[in-house]
């Protein structure tokens, strides 16, 4: 007890390297742990993106574009597939439901993605949320349309206003919807995932868009577009569909069915599967990252070594005093050791305090700013061994200058000056 | 000056401080700093030991103190036989039975002058159990009023004058009343006036104590102050032995 406070006294007596030092040790503590937690959040969000949807079924291609254009609305899909494949699948008996998704139009560098009421009601995401409107309802004829929570917020929408689409998915498109506006009828709320960044309308609405186009574009210039009609309207094929089966059971084999399908050569993932690869992909980022922050780490405690260490000589004389007074050499080591367990201890604390305190104040900004779900992460069994690998290397380290002091101890004596 | 009294009390290691018989110690090996036949020092006693600078005077007290063990012969201090107890219980012995004043800068640094006086009690419970006031902090307190530093308790150490640190030295050296005082050259920091103000201090006190008191110092012109005094290059053999 007396050593605890005679090491406490002179750690105090010594304040500024003290504080520099134990600030140096919660700044490496804090960028460890910081990003474990965004990874474990970043994982937990991504992983989340897309929860309860057994299959996604697109056209032939990779798995891993088909998930990337579907549910994160990167890149395109590389073939459409038809409404006959849409409709026998739909109603195949082992399936409970399906979300058919068409895409090829943007708004702003958004994406517009044409869908069914099926989306609102299916479409689900970190395990069990559903997806639900802040403001209005779900688009239900040829012209309205629904915005993400992000498109809303960035181009400062609001309900009944009318906008315009652009043909492509390109920021700056040169063709524009211009003679067909769509009608903001409807606001989701933020889900923290790529739903928020795009736009929702009917199939049909995207036929109507398209009405009188040949082969992709639109009339030439001088020929008016036909009167739309909307009875002459049907959709013929979409981008991709997700698919939730009535038993989990049944996914395998309607995977193979789907992928061995005749008359339409498609292609059927299980997203978590096909996301857990992706995440497997980005994940060496973050051992990069928490590599980096392993060796800031080292130097913070190569810092620490650093002040104790040189203290040392000027502490010939304490320890001869301390040794008149009746202190064991290993009681000395005891002293020094204790010194840079205190400094770990205490650096250890402060930084992972920071870190969940940061995520506390932090949390809805970085939720709502890049989607990561920081408040579903706790503490970790990784945070704990971050923790106590510190303070072991701590004291492994102050072994060092505690062994010194214990040398001198026995080789000054009484005898320093 | 008297040397070694060798006859004086041969059998009585009790009345014995300290009691040295055929001691031989060395840094290197064949390279004696110390051969002492015989050195006494009766219980109660002041005794002045004088040596000039390099004489091995601070390894003889780091011998009576427990901190080094000779290569050979026994060292008594306190009627225990030093060669024959752990490092560990001669540090024990050393921190509950002896106050040790140093040269100069005698105290931690970051201790208060209160906690650098009550740290021998702190660490020793012998030493906590042999104080007359009834707390620790009046002890300290009497102390301190008894050598006038009372006014500075509460401060850093290193707001006092070099007098006023010898003077936290010794009060740290009485605490508990250790039987054994060593003060290795204390005054060699302090100018004429204060340094016999010092000593009659010094001696004062531990005679209150009824301590054995150990000065060293390389200035013989103090040897005046003590009841006794030896001569280190009279009673080690390896200096004369070196000098021939």
């Amino acid at each position: 007890m007396t050593l605890l406070r005679l090491a406490f006294k002179s750690l105090r007596s010594r304040s500024l390297t003290t504080t520099l030092t134990i600030f140096s040790i919660a700044l490496s503590v804090m960028l460890l742990v910081g990003v474990d937690r965004l990874r474990d959040a970043a994982q937990v969000g991504f992983s989340g993106t897309l929860s309860r949807t057994d299959l996604v079924v697109g056209a032939r291609g990779g798995g891993l574009p088909l998930l990337l254009s579907t549910v994160f609305h990167i890149g395109n899909a590389s073939n459409n597939i038809s409404w006959d494949t849409y409709q026998h699948f739909a109603h195949h008996p082992a399936v409970a439901w399906t979300i058919p998704i068409s895409m090829g139009d943007s708004h702003h560098g958004y994406r517009v993605v044409s869908t069914d009421e099926n989306f609102y009601e299916h479409y689900q995401y970190r395990h069990d949320h559903h997806l639900s409107f802040a403001q209005g309802h779900l688009p239900s004829s040829l012209f309205d349309i629904a915005l993400g929570a992000e498109v809303a917020s960035r181009l400062n929408y609001h309900l009944g206003q009318k906008i315009v689409l652009s043909h492509g998915v390109e920021e700056k498109s040169i063709i524009q919807h211009s003679n067909t506006a769509f009608t903001i009828v409807g606001i989701l709320a933020p889900t923290a995932t790529p739903v928020d960044r795009a736009l929702y309308m009917t199939l049909l609405g995207d036929e109507a868009m398209h009405f009188g186009w040949e082969g992709g574009t639109p009339p030439p210039i001088g020929e008016d577009a036909p009167r739309l009609d909307p009875s002459k309207l049907k959709v013929d094929e979409m981008s991709a569909f997700l698919l939730g089966t009535k038993s989990r059971v049944s996914t395998l084999y309607l995977q193979r069915e789907i992928n061995t399908y005749k008359p339409e050569p498609l292609t059927a993932i299980i997203p978590a599967y096909t996301l857990q690869e992706l995440w497997s992909i980005l994940d060496y980022a973050d051992k990069t990252l928490s590599l980096v922050s392993a060796a800031v780490l080292v130097v913070g405690l190569l810092a620490m070594l650093i002040a104790l260490y040189t203290a040392l000589n000027e502490r010939r004389r304490e320890i001869a005093i301390l040794r008149a007074v009746g202190l064991h050499a290993r009681q000395i080591f005891a002293l020094f050791l204790l010194e840079s367990t205190l400094i770990a201890a205490v650096g250890t604390a402060l930084g992972i305090a920071a870190v969940y305190g940061l995520l506390f104040v932090l949390h809805t900004t970085i939720e709502n700013r890049f989607g990561l779900p920081v408040a579903l992460v706790g503490l970790s069994t990784r945070v704990e061994i971050y923790a106590l690998v510190t303070l072991v290397s701590a004291a492994l380290l102050g072994a060092i200058p505690a062994f010194r002091a214990y040398r001198n101890s026995l080789v000054d004596g009484l005898n320093a000056h | 000056m008297r040397c070694a009294p060798m006859s004086n009390n041969p059998a009585g290691s009790e009345a014995n401080a300290i009691a040295l018989n055929d001691v031989r110690f060395s840094y290197t090996p064949g390279h004696s700093i110390l051969r002492i036949p015989s050195l006494e020092v009766p219980s109660g006693r002041r005794i002045f030991l004088h040596g000039p600078s390099g004489s091995g005077k601070t390894t003889l007290l780091s011998l009576i103190s427990g901190i080094l063990t000779p290569q050979q012969g026994n060292v008594h201090v306190l009627g225990r036989d030093l060669t024959r107890l752990s490092p560990s219980a001669r540090d024990t012995l050393r921190g509950s039975e002896i106050g040790y004043i140093f040269q100069g800068f005698n105290l931690i640094p970051y201790l208060t002058v209160r906690e650098n006086i009550a740290l021998p009690c702190n660490l020793h419970a012998e030493r906590h159990n042999r104080i007359t006031a009834t707390t620790l902090t009046e002890e300290v307190r009497r102390i301190a009023t008894r050598l006038d530093i009372h006014a500075n308790l509460d401060a850093p150490v290193t707001r006092l004058s070099t007098g006023q640190q010898q003077r936290v030295a010794i009060a740290r050296a009485i605490i508990g009343s250790p039987a054994l005082v060593i003060a290795d050259e204390p005054t060699s920091s302090l100018d004429t006036d204060r340094r016999d103000a010092f000593l009659a201090l010094l001696t004062e006190v531990t005679s209150e104590t009824h301590a054995t008191l150990l000065f060293v110092s390389h200035d013989r012109s103090l040897a005046m102050h003590f009841d006794q005094s030896l001569s280190l290059p009279t009673i080690n053999e390896a200096t004369t032995q070196d000098a021939a």
